[in-house]
Formats: C-alpha cells, structure tokens, sequence
C-alpha cells in the first residue's frame, strides 16, 4: 500500500514499452502487441483492487 | 506530518506519470488513478474520526439522526461523482465526465428530496 504500487505499476509501464520498442525493432510486431495488452490487463488488475478497497472505505465511511 | 508525506507522494507521483507518458498513456493515466486513491486512504482515517465527532454531537443534541445519515451520504456521493469526472477529465474525456457528474447532481437531488419536504411542511406548519 502506498508508494511501493506507484512504483510497481511504472515499472511495468516502463518494462512493457522497452519490450514493445524491442520486439518491433526485430520485426515480430504481433507479439509486441501482445506484451501491450498483458501489461495492461497486469496494471488494470491491480488499479481494480485498489479501486474497490476505495469504494469500500467510502461505504463504510459514508454509511451507503 | 502527514502533509508531508502526500505532497511528496503527489510529485513523485506526478514525476513518474510524465516520465511513462509518451510511451504508454493508458498506464500513466492508472497511475494517477492510483496515486489518488492512495492519497485518499492516507486521509480516510482523520475524516471517519471527524465524522464520529458528527456523529456523537448530532446524538447528543437530539437532531433527528437521518438527516446527518442523509447529509453524509450526499457527501459521499459528491466525492465519488468528483473522482470519476477528475479522471476523466485526466484522459481527456470532458464529455464522460460532464455526464458523471450530471449524473451525481440527479442522485444527490433524488436524496434530499425528503428532506426538502420535511422543512417544507415545517415551513407551512409555522406559516399562520
């Protein structure tokens, strides 16, 4: 929790753009696009979950 | 000093999402969803500890206890109808985020519609 799933997420923002840069230098473009995808369904997992726990807190908050 | 903490949160936050920007806009945008969030749950605790406070003096001064129960849910709304729109409007979706917001209007009227009455009748009870 915190600043630790800042640097997760970029990193694997980072990681997935080094790896896109790379695999459409050596031509295989397709599989490039999938490495874009799998690291955005990996991120998206993650903001999910802490968007739930947000919804969460504010219910139990607020008294919804 | 947890002001401190969040402001630096918030730039290195910033800081990250410009450096991941240019390759990857998707994940930059999920990094400030992120950093919001987390800036929220840092602040959640002082908020529900003033929220009691509401509480336990709304009971003590006998007001009506669905009012405040009212009132807090109302809040609660405008800060979610809020965070969905900012975001949004963070993407560049200006048009999704109007309507999220119209939408959090509409809900919060819904909700005090009761109220409203109430101090109407009060309003006519008076009136001579």
């Amino acid at each position: 929790m915190g600043i630790d799933l800042i640097f997760r997420i970029a990193a694997i923002g980072i990681l997935v753009s080094v790896l896109n840069a790379v695999l459409n230098k050596s031509g295989r473009d397709e599989q490039a696009m999938m490495t874009t995808l799998a690291g955005l369904i990996v991120v998206l997992l993650l903001v999910v979950k802490e968007i739930v726990n947000l919804f969460n807190t504010i219910k139990t908050m607020f008294n919804f | 000093m947890e002001i401190l903490q969040i402001v630096g949160l918030g730039i290195v936050a910033t800081v990250i999402i410009l450096v991941v920007k240019t390759q990857r806009p998707e994940i930059a945008i999920q990094i400030s969803i992120i950093t919001g969030i987390i800036l929220f749950l840092l602040v959640a605790g002082k908020l529900a500890s003033v929220i009691a406070l509401l509480e336990k003096y709304t009971g003590r001064v006998n007001i009506d206890m669905s009012y405040l129960t009212v009132l807090l849910k109302i809040i609660g709304i405008a800060y979610i109808a809020e965070f969905g729109a900012e975001v949004c409007k963070d993407a560049g979706e200006s048009s999704i985020a109007s309507k999220i917001e119209m939408a959090g209007k509409i809900v919060i009227a819904v909700l005090a519609v009761p109220i409203v009455t109430s101090m109407l009748d009060l309003i006519i009870k008076i009136m001579p």
